[in-house]
């Protein structure tokens, strides 16, 4: 199950968030205000569709590519 | 909107600030942008610059660049950047290597949430030590070593590219491989004392064309703080954010806690607040008169009708404003060359940085200016001080 890397801290943003890894010094920004209340809810989810559970079906693919990028960056562990 | 247009409309706090500790310094750099050497007796105190570190962890400014003057000298450097990092404010901070020694590498190895930028100027001692001063190049790779041998990953070696070192682009690059570092290439600016030497030491647009060939074939590997975004202009964006964050994305705290649209711009005109006034440095920073106007939409002037401004954005707002060039055309580094058509015009002094703390005296080893004595006196024997003045 994904969740937020403990070393990750998440700035909300009008345009969405900012988000900071303090291990590796990245940063990388979420475009979108829905994509931070999905990437919040994964913690208390038992499953990354149980988080994505409001958003849209047709927009569900956009979403799971943004939290694999994430996944792959290190931010979502 | 893309990304970058909510970046230029500012945000609820910057994405990292620079914050100068002190005007403190124990070079004299030629072109230091903040015209450091000597201690200023306003500089915030202990607990006031604790009480800056708590306002930043509140709004969540996820790491701090600090800088100087030399800010290992300041007696509670290592408090502080043990006090941010225990406050989730990361770290990164430049130096000259002065006070780099061993028991402070084996320090710093000992953290994981503090970088270290050893500033060079010069792949070797002489580009080096014209600029920066005597001994300054055998010091900043006496603390590389010390950092290697400690076992401190991926420290960064800081280069202001010059005239002087656009040809060391490679043995900056073998010297950063050869210490386990990233090598960091940042842009001169006319700021500080940087503007009395910037005719001599900007890079030619010769250079420059040899810079942004450098930096595209070395990508991400090199960083560069985004400050060549003016380079753009050549062909393909450089990686980074390809715009001018100054009072945006970015700031300055200096050491007396004035507030700065960006380390560049150290005069009135980019003054925005101070962090000790009340409401303290976030109510400079979302509320402040000259960051309001910073984010308003930027007309492009002159720029606009240029087929390259999506790119290059103008440039940068200091380098305009300390060559004396209207903030809406050109960058004097206009690649396209509309700066120097621009410069040719300009015939009014350039505004001078607001306030000087060089040394007086000059300091032991210091660089020797080498631009002296190129203007003779009108006549041989001329001894009147108003001489060659129109009067």
């Amino acid at each position: 199950m994904l969740s937020l890397h403990p070393q990750v801290s998440v700035r909300p943003e009008p345009f969405g968030a900012l988000l900071y890894h303090f291990g590796t010094r990245r940063l990388s920004f979420l475009k979108d205000r829905r994509l931070l209340d999905v990437v919040q809810r994964l913690d208390g989810s038992t499953s990354v569709d149980d988080a994505l559970a409001d958003v849209p079906a047709a927009e569900r693919p956009a979403f799971r590519t943004a939290l694999s990028t994430l996944e792959k960056t290190g931010m979502l562990t | 909107m893309k990304l970058v247009e909510h970046f230029a409309t500012g945000l609820d706090a910057p994405i990292c600030l620079t914050w100068e500790l002190t005007y403190a310094c124990n070079l004299a750099c030629v072109h230091c942008l903040s015209s450091s050497g000597r201690r200023d007796p306003r500089e915030l105190s202990t607990a006031e610059a604790k009480a800056v570190i708590d306002e930043l962890q509140r709004m969540q400014v996820f790491y701090v660049n600090i800088g100087g003057g030399e800010p290992t000298v300041r007696s509670d450097f290592w408090e502080l950047v043990d006090y941010a990092t225990a406050h989730q404010v990361g770290v990164k901070f430049s130096t000259n290597g002065v006070r780099i020694d061993r028991a402070a590498a084996d320090r710093l190895a000992a953290s994981d949430y503090v970088d270290v930028q050893i500033s060079l100027d010069g792949a070797t001692a002489e580009v080096n030590d014209a600029v920066r001063g005597h001994g300054s190049f055998a010091m900043a790779v006496a603390a590389l070593g010390h950092l290697r041998d400690a076992g401190f990953r991926d420290s960064k070696i800081s280069v202001v590219c010059t005239r002087h070192n656009i040809s060391q682009l490679d043995a900056f690059k073998a010297l950063a491989d050869e210490y386990g570092a990233t090598l960091r290439l940042t842009r001169l600016r006319p700021s500080g004392r940087g503007a009395d030497v910037w005719d001599d030491l900007h890079p030619t647009m010769a250079q420059q064309r040899e810079l942004y060939d450098w930096l595209v074939a070395h990508g991400e590997g090199v960083l560069t703080g985004d400050s060549f975004f003016h380079l753009s202009a050549f062909g393909s964006a450089l990686p980074g954010l390809n715009l001018c964050g100054a009072g945006r994305v970015v700031c300055l705290i200096d050491p007396v806690g004035d507030v700065y649209a960006c380390p560049f711009a150290i005069h009135d005109a980019f003054l925005a607040g101070n962090v000790r006034s009340p409401g303290g440095f976030q109510e400079v920073w979302q509320h402040s008169e000259l960051f309001t106007e910073l984010r308003q939409p930027q007309s492009g002037g002159a720029c606009a009708s240029c087929q390259h401004y999506d790119s290059c954005q103008g440039g940068c707002m200091a380098a305009k404003f300390f060559t004396g060039l209207p903030l809406d055309g050109p960058d004097p580094e206009c690649v396209q060359g509309y700066g120097e058509l621009a410069l040719a015009g300009v015939t009014a002094a350039a505004p001078k940085p607001t306030g000087d703390h060089s040394h007086r005296g000059g300091v032991r080893g210091g660089p020797v200016p080498v631009t002296i004595g190129l203007r003779r006196p009108d006549k041989a024997c001329e001894e009147n001080p108003l001489a060659g003045l129109a009067v």
